[in-house]
């Protein structure tokens, strides 16, 4: 109850703090668009190659973005070690990642819902029939990379060179979500749809792993 | 939760050592601070006193040895409930206003009126006028109390502080002095790292200084103290 109780309260103060400044959620998309745009350029966009590269480029774009989202996730608890305030008043601290997962993995749907009309326009492709399990899609994928983003997040925001750290060591790991994400985006585009229960299984098997991870060493990726 | 009524306790530090890598921020530190004494850590820059309070506060490990909160009756508290920290950093959000802050804060540690906990903050730091200003408009001076309310929250036995008048003007200093002393005189235990002689150094009961993560002297209250806390600051 109390890991519930805190989660919401720090979910509350990372989604009021997000959409006062509206930091993050603005340079995403403003980013995310431009790499959506110049990826359209870079080939004609017909619909049989729309949906052949389509969905790769989609899911480059949104971990580009991603990672750009998740870097100030805990360097701004930095500022004001505010980071320290946080540690001395929740029992469990593992009730700041699942705030700030559950915070990251809204953004990061919010930025996606914005760019799957741009998306679907420019590279031709029809989308509206499959939303449904489109969002299925794009939310477990999310989650995949929103868990090991938040974790690698603390890691990188005691590093030196914490800016290149993030992407460093978050792109690797999250090759299998972007390959899976991909194939389950690519069923779902192709003239007979297709839901991959198969990619679908995959990726929440993978969302399960590290926040059981998480949970366990969480409180390590804290310590000074 | 209802604001909890402390109990005067002390603090025992057991053969603390804290390393990174090869290298001994803290060496065989043990000392025992009695409940309602006013300790003052001085030292030069690197000597330990910061790794030394924030070990106490639970927020770094050690690496050997413990630290154990316990009062006048021998009964042993938790970090988290016993002490309030104040950190060089103010620990607060520049985005939330003072109250926001400070109600996030009290909902944290399960205050059931968290509202009406934060507005009795406020009141005693000051800032009650400015309680929907967010804290990146406040003064230095402001920022500080604002830390002083939020280790406050919790109605500590054991305060912690380090090195709390970094950048305050002679006015905050006094108010800080000030607020301090009724901490002091109220029972409460307090710990800080000071530069030098100040009036805050003034309510020391107690002075140790560190040198080089040990402890190099320490002596109660009179002329010694003064020595112990110029001759850190030469």
């Amino acid at each position: 109850m109390t890991l519930l109780s805190n989660t919401a309260v720090l979910l509350g103060k990372e989604l009021r703090t997000e959409f006062r400044s509206r930091e993050l959620l603005t340079t995403t998309v403003v980013f995310i668009l431009t790499v959506v745009v110049l990826f359209s350029f870079t080939f004609d966009p017909t619909t049989s190659e729309s949906r052949r590269f389509g969905p790769g480029l989609l899911w480059l774009a949104f971990l580009f973005a991603a990672s750009l989202m998740l870097q100030p996730c805990f360097l701004r608890e930095q500022n004001n070690d505010t980071l320290s305030a946080l540690r001395l008043s929740v029992n469990d601290p593992f009730a700041i990642f699942l705030a700030k997962l559950i915070a990251n993995t809204v953004f990061l749907l919010l930025t996606e819902m914005l760019m799957l009309p741009v998306f679907a326009v420019l590279y031709n492709v029809h989308i509206l029939s499959v939303i449904p399990q489109l969002a299925l899609v794009l939310f477990l994928g999310s989650l995949g990379v929103a868990i090991p983003g938040t974790a690698f997040s603390a890691i990188s925001a005691q590093a030196r060179m914490r800016e290149l750290m993030l992407p460093l060591l978050l792109l690797p790991l999250l090759t299998p979500v972007l390959i899976a994400s991909t194939e389950a985006t690519a069923a779902l585009l192709d003239p007979h749809p297709e839901l991959r229960r198969d990619w679908l299984g995959f990726l929440a098997g993978f969302d399960v792993v590290f926040l059981t991870a998480l949970w366990l060493f969480g409180e390590y990726l804290l310590e000074e | 939760m209802t604001t909890p009524a402390f109990s005067p306790t002390g603090i025992r530090f057991e053969n603390i050592d804290k390393r990174y890598g090869g290298l001994y921020a803290l060496r065989r530190v043990s000392l025992n601070v009695a409940p309602g004494e006013c300790v003052v850590f001085a030292g030069r820059n690197g000597s330990g006193k910061t790794t030394l309070l924030r070990i106490a506060a639970r927020l770094v490990r050690a690496s050997s040895g413990q630290v154990s909160y316990v009062n006048g009756q021998g009964e042993v508290f938790e970090a988290r409930t016993a002490t309030g920290f104040v950190a060089h950093a103010t620990m607060v959000y520049d985005e939330l206003t003072a109250e926001e802050n400070l109600v996030l804060f009290a909902k944290l540690q399960g205050f059931s009126e968290p509202a009406g906990r934060a507005e009795t903050l406020l009141r005693e730091v000051g800032l009650l006028e400015r309680r929907d200003s967010l804290v990146r408009t406040f003064s230095r001076g402001m920022r500080q109390r604002m830390a002083i309310a939020r280790a406050l929250l919790n109605e500590p036995s054991v305060l912690l502080l380090d090195e709390p008048a970094t950048g305050l003007d002679p006015q905050g200093i006094t108010w800080l002095a000030d607020s301090l002393r009724r901490l002091r005189d109220a029972g409460r235990t307090i710990v800080m790292s000071l530069h030098g002689e100040s009036e805050i150094s003034s309510l020391a009961t107690r002075a140790i200084r560190l040198d080089a993560g040990s402890i190099a002297a320490d002596t109660r209250a009179g002329a010694n103290l003064r020595s112990i806390l110029t001759f850190a600051d030469a």
